[in-house]
């Protein structure tokens, strides 16, 4: 699937400079009297884009973390802007990045960044890679300066399911979700997997927010779940705080997502499923700094460092631990699935039939639509 | 001042006694800015933070460039129409807050119709696409109109309400009936045809919303200023009782303005699918409708007013992520500046008629 095509981001110079020549033209220059107006020059400017508050223990500080990564490297200058809309208003954030900073590698990272936003914008500026978070690149649809990167976090929310089996007393757990949607709905399948190769007798509810950030609603989520007697919550929402918090407040462990959440509830704080973005990020940094072109679609699990762990908190038992370790170490030799036979979905449907698995990269996943058994909730 | 008033005077004994008094409703607001200018610049500097650079960037984000202008008005199109559908029933006397839920609903559809549309010639089915847009945020809105007159439920609560019914229903049909089954992790309705779509302004990166905006304040001003039907609106403005005592058609007034509003935010979420999206999703939810409000308020429910003030917001918001990325502040640095604006513009009303330098002096 991969695409070496893309071209070398050194030919951005002239253009570059023609860019910065306009914007001067435009009026700039009158104000380089101003401070920090004129800006230091390094080998390379790369911008980020999130589309929340970068400190909101989740999706958009896992992001923020790999931006930190970028920046303690060596010759390069990293601007950020948080809380950009997947409207025209991510367009010019990008155009301002690249008209005012000179960015020439530019990181929009929200999934709804793509289409139409970073579609519309790369013909536009055919020097500048554009790198985009969610896997959506196809090479006979899309612009060859844009690439596509994401992670199977689904193994770690496997992981945290297992974490949560030894840690559940009432054999209940729970999952507070944004939608419906098949990433979402491989992470709860995922969670209560995991938890059925401690305990095939939990069953774990889901309640959908039908938002991805959503404070009030993700609180009467959690505390709905724990009211129904899960002692183990997880979620898959922008922010997990007010999740792990309620959570934690309640007296229930919890299994972290996005980043790590452990300095929220240190006691309750089991394990979490985290991007590990400053691996990618410095990677494809450098591989750009060299001259090096990063391949357009790229993917990767817990076997290639995209996605990590969570240390164990005090709360996961020994033999917990044990067969977490195990476990971790079975799925980064790879090879490992999740969805396997016999498996049916908790309407009684048949989605594996016995000696059916679903490697974590197989593009039957990408759209999956269904709770498995022991799933208490509904897609619709 | 001393020098300030003697102008006055003087233009006063030169016959153009009016012009003092209409200056007033501009110097009240400028004033105003001024005001929560200098209360957002002591903010900055307890932050440690230099408000005169603070003004640089906005200046070089949002007008210092050609390409500095096109983000501002980019932004300005759809905020030019939210604003009018507070306008227009504010010349009512109606608090009217819930444009958002009339954009998005014009969003839904014009994606639900555009996808369908691939038979049609362009005009027609733009022609379509917008009478359904209008339409849908006409009915939204005029229902808030239509509860105040024939049930007294309060048009500001109801509006509000209804935007957050819309929101919803939106999700409901993006992600239910109207999905796209190809939209796996972001539910939208199908493409619009490429032939529906719209493009930029000629010679500009700049999309037709921002035309049909100004024209569309421009057209509302002749109707409130110069028209019968605006006459009688800003007699039931002032008194809705010696308008109904006077025979004026208030229960159509009402539901009338209030139905142009919501059907011109309608027409933000026609654009806002065709010119930028391509298809409706929850992305048209991008709280529009809430700045509009703060726009009306800052122009004074003038829809002429509304022209100037929508493009020195969306200025503001243009410049921001240069703010952010130069100044190191957070994005919510902007709300607080809009907050602080929005209660100086509020507590400016206050003024009125109070500034002596106002008042004529001669007969």
């Amino acid at each position: 699937m991969t695409d070496f095509l893309s071209k070398s981001p050194r030919s951005t110079l002239s253009r570059r400079d023609l860019l910065r020549g306009s914007a001067a033209l435009g009026g700039v220059a009158a104000l380089s009297g101003f401070p920090g107006v004129a800006r230091a020059q390094s080998a390379l400017t790369v911008g980020f884009i999130y589309v929340g508050p970068r400190d909101d223990f989740g999706y958009n500080q896992s992001h923020a973390i790999g931006a930190a990564a970028v920046k303690a490297m060596e010759g390069v200058t990293v601007v950020e802007e948080e809380n950009v809309p997947e409207t025209i208003d991510v367009q010019k954030s990008m155009e301002s990045m690249i008209n005012f900073d000179g960015a020439t590698l530019i990181f929009p990272t929200s999934f709804g960044y793509f289409d139409p936003h970073i579609l519309t914008l790369a013909p536009k500026y055919p020097d500048v890679r554009f790198e985009h978070c969610g896997g959506l690149w196809s090479a006979d649809k899309h612009p060859t300066n844009v690439g596509s990167y994401f992670g199977y976090i689904g193994m770690g929310q496997y992981l945290n399911g297992i974490a949560a089996g030894h840690a559940t007393k009432t054999k209940k757990i729970g999952f507070v979700a944004a939608k419906p949607i098949p990433q979402v709905l491989l992470n709860i399948n995922s969670f209560l997997l995991g938890a059925r190769a401690v305990d095939p007798s939990i069953t774990c509810q889901v309640i959908f927010t039908g938002e991805w950030s959503l404070a009030v609603k993700e609180a009467e989520a959690t505390n709905a779940l724990v009211d129904a007697g899960a002692d183990v919550i997880t979620c898959h929402v922008d922010g997990p705080k007010v999740v792990v918090e309620t959570a934690a407040g309640r007296g229930a462990f919890v299994c972290g997502y996005h980043a790590d959440q452990s300095a929220l509830s240190p006691d309750k704080y089991l394990t979490g499923a985290e991007w590990n973005w400053a691996k990618v990020y410095t990677d494809m940094v450098s591989a750009t700094m060299k001259g090096e072109a990063i391949p357009n679609f790229v993917r990767g699990g817990l076997a290639d460092g995209f996605i990590k762990m969570s240390p164990l908190g005090p709360a996961v038992p020994e033999a917990g631990r044990a067969q977490f370790e195990a476990v971790k170490a079975e799925i980064e030799k790879g090879g490992f699935s999740v969805i396997k036979g016999p498996l049916k979905d908790n309407a009684g449907n048949v989605v594996a039939t016995d000696g059916q698995a679903f490697l974590e990269t197989d593009p039957a996943l990408e759209g999956m639509a269904y709770l498995v058994e022991g799933v208490i909730g509904s897609t619709s | 001042m001393a020098a300030v008033e003697q102008i006055f005077r003087a233009t006063e004994a030169a016959g153009f006694g009016s012009l003092i008094r209409r200056s007033e409703a501009v110097a009240v607001p400028v004033l105003a800015l001024i005001v929560g200018a200098a209360v957002f610049g002591l903010f900055l500097l307890t932050q440690g933070k230099s408000p005169v650079d603070f003004i640089a960037y906005v200046w070089q984000g949002g007008f210092g460039s050609a390409f500095s202008w096109q983000n501002t008005l980019s932004r300005a199109a759809p905020l030019l129409m939210a604003a009018m559908c507070v306008a227009l029933p504010a010349r009512l006397g109606l608090v009217v807050i819930g444009g958002e839920g009339a954009i998005v609903l014009g969003g839904v559809a014009t994606g639900a119709l555009g996808a369908h549309l691939a038979w049609a010639p362009a005009p027609l089915g733009i022609t379509l696409m917008v009478i359904a847009a209008m339409a849908v945020g006409g009915i939204w809105i005029g229902m808030a109109g239509a509860l105040r007159h024939y049930r007294g439920v309060n048009e500001t609560i109801s509006s509000l309400l209804l935007s957050y019914t819309a929101i919803a229903l939106m999700n409901h049909l993006v992600e239910g009936p109207l999905r796209d089954p190809a939209s796996l992790n972001k539910p939208s309705t199908a493409p619009l045809a490429e032939t529906m779509r719209v493009g930029p302004l000629p010679g500009m990166d700049v999309h037709w919303g921002l035309a049909l905006g100004v024209l569309a304040c421009i057209l509302c001003w002749i109707l409130i200023e110069r028209t019968a039907w605006g006459f009688a609106a800003r007699i039931a403005g002032g008194n809705v009782r010696a308008a109904q005592v006077q025979g004026l058609a208030v229960g159509k007034l009402v539901i009338g303005f209030t139905a142009l509003g919501g059907a011109i935010a309608g027409l933000a979420g026609f654009f806002e699918v065709s010119t930028v999206h391509g298809s409706a999703n929850a992305s048209l939810a991008a709280g529009y409708g809430y700045t509009g409000i703060l726009i009306a308020f800052l122009a004074r429910q003038n829809t002429l007013a509304i022209i100037p003030v929508a493009i020195l917001l969306a200025g503001i918001e243009a410049s921001s992520g240069l703010v952010q990325r130069r100044m190191g502040l957070p994005d919510a640095t902007m709300q607080v500046l809009q907050g602080i604006v929005f209660i100086s513009i509020l507590m400016s009303d206050a003024a009125y008629g109070r500034l002596a330098i106002f008042k004529p002096k001669g007969n």
